[in-house]
Parts: C-alpha cells; sequence; structure tokens
C-alpha cells in the first residue's frame, strides 16, 4: 500500500544563500543529500519557485542546474524593488530571500520525512 | 615567476568587517612559508560613498578602517615578503599609499614599494559624457557621484613582478585581487583561459572572506559553527596548474567544509558556465569539492573561456531623498496599534509620497512595496512589534515628512508607542553599461612618498 505523501519545508532538503547584483537576486539551494537533490529536481521548479515569490513579481526566473554538487542556482530577476540603492525594503540586499525560499512545502515520502527531521549537519 | 605553490590570504570580506582576523592570516602565510595577504573591501555602493567622502577632504576617500587593517601587520608582512594586494584605495588609492607609507615611518620601518592602480575612475567631464551616450542617458552630469570601470589582475600582476610590496587598487573585479599574484607568481599568460578560470575561482572562494570557512552560514541545531566570536579567515593554495585548496588561518573558529565550500562557491553567481570578470569568462559547471583534510577543501574541475570583449562601469548618481522612521508598540493589540499607526500615516501623506509600511515582528523583510504579501495575513502571535515607514521623494523636505509623521505618533498615534528612532538619507541610484578596454587608460605607477 503507499502511504499518502507529507509536506515539509524546503530546508529539511538543502541548505542556501541568497546574493545581490542591481535588481537581481541570486538564491543557491544545496541538497543535504542525493535523495534529497532528486526531490528538489522534480518540485522546485523555475515555476514553483516564480509562483512562491509571486508577491515580489519576478520578472524572469532561471534554473542552473549542478549535478556534481547537487545544487542549483536560482536566478530571480527584478524581485529587489530596484536593489541595494533604490529598495524601500529594509534588506535591500535581499540577503534574506534564501530563508523565504527554504519555507517553501515540499511533498515527500513519510520515510524521508522521517530521516530528515531535526538532522543536524 | 616559480613553480612552487602560492598561498593567498583574504582577511576581509567587505568594508567594515571584522579586523581582527588579520594577524592569524599572516601568522599562518609566515608558517607556510610566504605568500599574499589581501583585503576586500569595495562592495559596489562603498566606491560612491567614498567619493562623497573625498570630496569633503581631498586626503580621505579611502577605506576608513585601513590603519587597522595594515597598522598590526606591516612589519610583520615587510619582515616576511608578504605582499599586501587590496581594494582598499577605494576613491583615492594615492591617499591610501601614502597613508601607508605614514604609518611604516611611525613604526620605525624601512619604506615599503606601494604600487597603485590607475584608470577606474572615469569622472572626468569628457568620460561622464561619454558613459552619458554609452548609456543613453540624460540625467545631469552634476548629479553623478562616481563612475568606474570594473578593471581586471593584469595590471596588479605587473606592479609585483616590479618588485611592489604593496599594491593599492580603486575598482578591480574582486577575483583579481587573488588572480593577480598568481599570475605574477606563475607567469601564466594572460589567454590562458583555463588557468585564469582557476585562479578567478580561488579569489571567488575568498573575496568574502569568513563567508567560506562558517561566516554567515551557521543556523543553530541545523549546520552549527563552533567559534563564531574568533572565526578564522581563508587561505588559498594555488598550484602551477591552476588546481588549489581552501583552508582557514590556524587558530581559529569557524568551518571550512562541503557545506561551507558549496554555499561561497555559488554566491552572487548567475550563469555558472559564465562567471564574467575583466579577466576571463570563469565556468564552474563541473566543478567538484573534495573534503581532503579538517578544514581544508580541494576544488577541481573549473575552467575558464575568453575574456568579455568590453569592461563593466557602474556609475552612482543622487536620486532624492529617503524618509524612514520606526516606532515600537508591545503587548495587548501591539499588531493592531501598529497597523492602525500605519494607515494613520498612510491617510495623511501617502498622496505625497510613495510610502512602505512593515510591521517588523510580525512582517517585514519579507514583504513587497505594495504589501502584498502581508494583505495574506500577519504573524498572529507577534506581541512586540515595530512600525517602520519608509519613502522616497525627490525634495528632502517631502522624505522628511516620514519622519516627523511617526515621531508625531508620540501623541496623536495609537496608545503605548515607544522607541522612535527617525532618518533622512540621500538616495544614489545606479546605472550599468560596458565600455571598450582601449576607451580605458588601465595602468600602475610606484607611488612616490610625500612627507608633509
Amino acid at each position: 500500500m503507499i502511504r499518502a505523501m507529507t509536506e515539509v519545508p524546503l530546508h529539511q532538503l538543502a541548505h542556501g544563500r541568497a546574493g545581490d547584483k542591481g535588481n537581481t537576486s541570486n538564491i543557491s539551494l544545496i541538497a543535504w543529500d542525493t535523495e534529497c537533490f532528486q526531490v528538489l529536481l522534480e518540485q522546485v521548479t523555475e515555476v514553483s519557485v516564480a509562483a512562491w515569490f509571486g508577491h515580489r513579481h519576478p520578472t524572469k526566473v532561471t534554473r542552473y542546474v549542478l549535478p556534481k554538487i547537487e545544487s542549483m542556482n536560482f536566478v530571480l530577476e527584478g524581485i529587489l524593488d530596484g536593489g541595494v540603492n533604490d529598495a524601500l525594503n529594509l534588506d535591500t540586499h535581499g540577503k534574506g530571500l534564501s530563508f523565504w525560499l527554504l519555507d517553501m512545502p515540499i511533498k515527500v515520502s513519510p520515510a524521508l520525512a522521517d530521516r530528515l527531521s531535526n538532522q543536524t549537519y | 615567476m616559480t613553480s612552487k605553490n602560492l598561498f593567498v590570504g583574504c582577511a576581509t570580506g567587505f568594508s567594515g568587517d571584522r579586523t581582527d582576523g588579520t594577524k592569524p592570516v599572516v601568522e599562518t602565510l609566515i608558517a607556510l612559508g610566504g605568500g599574499v595577504l589581501t583585503f576586500e573591501t569595495l562592495a559596489e555602493r562603498t566606491l560612491a560613498r567614498a567619493q562623497i567622502e573625498k570630496r569633503k577632504n581631498p586626503l580621505s576617500g579611502y577605506e576608513p578602517l585601513l590603519d587597522d587593517l595594515v597598522g598590526p601587520v606591516l612589519r610583520r608582512c615587510l619582515d616576511h615578503s608578504i605582499k599586501i594586494v587590496s581594494n582598499f584605495g577605494a576613491a583615492n588609492p594615492q591617499a591610501a599609499a601614502q597613508r601607508i607609507y605614514a604609518l611604516a615611518r611611525a613604526q620605525g620601518l624601512r619604506a615599503p614599494r606601494i604600487a597603485v592602480v590607475h584608470g577606474d575612475d572615469l569622472t572626468q567631464p569628457e568620460q561622464l559624457q561619454y558613459l552619458l551616450k554609452r548609456l543613453s542617458s540624460n540625467i545631469d552630469p552634476a548629479r553623478i557621484v562616481s563612475a568606474n570601470a570594473y578593471l581586471g589582475a593584469q595590471q596588479i600582476s605587473e606592479a609585483l613582478q616590479e618588485g611592489a610590496d604593496i599594491v593599492v587598487t580603486g575598482r578591480v573585479s574582486d577575483p583579481s585581487l587573488t588572480l593577480g599574484p598568481a599570475l605574477a607568481h606563475f607567469g601564466w599568460s594572460l589567454d590562458d583561459w583555463h588557468r585564469l578560470g582557476c585562479g578567478t575561482m580561488a579569489g571567488h572562494m575568498l573575496e568574502c572572506g569568513t563567508q567560506v570557512s562558517g561566516g554567515y552560514f551557521c543556523v543553530p541545531g541545523q549546520k552549527p559553527v563552533e567559534g563564531m566570536d574568533r572565526l578564522g579567515f581563508p587561505i588559498a593554495e594555488i598550484d602551477s596548474q591552476g588546481n588549489f585548496s581552501v583552508f582557514k588561518a590556524a587558530n581559529t573558529g569557524g568551518r571550512v567544509d562541503l557545506r561551507t565550500a558549496k554555499e561561497q562557491l555559488l554566491y552572487e553567481v548567475h550563469d555558472p558556465a559564465k562567471y564574467l570578470t575583466p579577466d576571463v569568462t570563469a565556468d564552474i559547471t563541473n566543478a567538484t569539492i573534495t573534503e581532503t583534510a579538517k578544514d581544508r577543501v580541494r576544488l577541481d574541475g573549473i575552467t575558464g573561456h575568453a575574456r568579455p570583449p568590453e569592461l563593466k562601469v557602474n556609475v552612482y548618481y543622487d536620486n532624492g531623498w529617503i524618509g524612514e522612521a520606526e516606532i515600537s508598540y508591545a503587548g495587548f493589540k501591539a499588531k493592531e496599534r501598529a497597523m492602525l499607526a500605519g494607515d494613520t500615516i498612510r491617510k495623511r501623506i501617502g498622496h505625497l509620497i510613495d510610502l512602505r509600511v512593515d510591521i517588523i515582528g510580525a512582517l517585514s523583510i519579507f514583504g513587497d512595496d505594495a504589501g502584498e504579501l502581508a494583505a495574506r495575513g500577519l504573524n498572529t502571535s507577534a506581541n512586540d512589534v515595530r512600525l517602520r515607514v519608509a519613502g522616497v521623494h525627490m525634495q528632502k523636505e517631502i522624505a522628511e515628512k516620514v519622519s516627523r509623521e511617526v515621531l508625531a505618533l508620540y501623541c496623536c498615534g495609537p496608545a503605548g508607542g515607544g522607541g522612535v528612532r527617525t532618518s533622512l538619507k540621500p538616495r544614489l541610484d545606479t546605472l550599468s553599461c560596458t565600455i571598450p578596454r582601449e576607451s580605458v587608460d588601465a595602468g600602475w605607477t610606484i607611488a612616490g612618498e610625500e612627507r608633509s
């Protein structure tokens, strides 16, 4: 019998860091392990990430995949309200945006959810 | 030129970073038999701020913490032939060089041989006219605060080959601070794209200081870092083929492993196949990282392709004022009181100035200017929040109304607001373009020592 999938936040599967250039943010997403990376490839896509950042209205979202380091790099254009000089946001660089991405809900099997919960890396 | 491995350490990741990480880097380099000490201190906007300082005082405009960075290690570096390479010249590399001469004199040291790289500053009137034409912009040149091309590693390399002890630059690409010494040390040709790609990414791993060695990484309980109060700054060991390892200064806190290295490798990268610098198009598509010892990783699989034909230029110009102000509400209905205060200010000045309203503690930096995310609901459990109102306007008096309205909440606002803080700052805006290499007169000279 197939048990229902369960939802976990993305930070159970990956870590990452945000950086800025002008009005563009890039957010790396680095899988904790190979099984996590496979889930990221399926579910953390240009479409799902653009939707998750919908309120920031990205003009373009590009995903670059680096399989040798089980990572991906998202480039989100136009989401910094003008960037470091322009924006009214307290966090003009968008330094904290990796932690918005890392809260995205991801569907995993209960077995994987169990294995990933409360891990220290 | 030699085939011996080169050690390059980086002791700051930006202007304002810790300055006490330098000594452990220098002592580690000395124990390894020598190397190069770099400081990266010039984020995009830092240079515009430095130009504003230089206008006020022609002897300033370089890194304000220069004394703290160089002073404590100058003797050890000169005694042990540790070269120093940095963009801490900012808007005034000549003045930075004179300041280092003065530091050496004050400590009774021999006069170092200090090279100054020039050509990045493009603020002469005819240069500004040319840039505005490239940018198709009609802004008044008098509003331009700074205009700088990103130079590369070539001038740094030449100066080191001619025997400079210290190389002071203004705007160069950050990884060039590492690639320059590698070019000088190994004698790589300027079109050896593979090695230039490797040396550039070694610089990229170093350029943010501790961001590769446990800084900007820790999440307690999930990815812990020991010794955050004494993080070790990073050092790269580069071989003649361009292969390199990254580790950290001895007897320091922090961690260097697969996870810290991956976060820094991808930091501020867009297309991994095209990491553009003035020197090369670096390519990390097939990069691999291996832990080779505790707190040490080796990077392989990096390569490079021909450099971009033109140089990138950033132009900063005055564009109005930013007014910001905050007030705190805590306890019973704190969030409701803060939101009412925000709505009240919108009603009073929202027709004069575009405002952004944050409820810090419930929703702030994740939100958007228009408040779309806030409209979906705020964190309901927050009962100690801070209202923040921010607005931009070309007229100073209008931007200032943000502060005045928040201050007036002390009497005219909802109950129990406290802790008002206000600020009013000129707003700098930026334009970017590329220009042909031949339109930039990049070079270097040994700075003559001026005694006053």
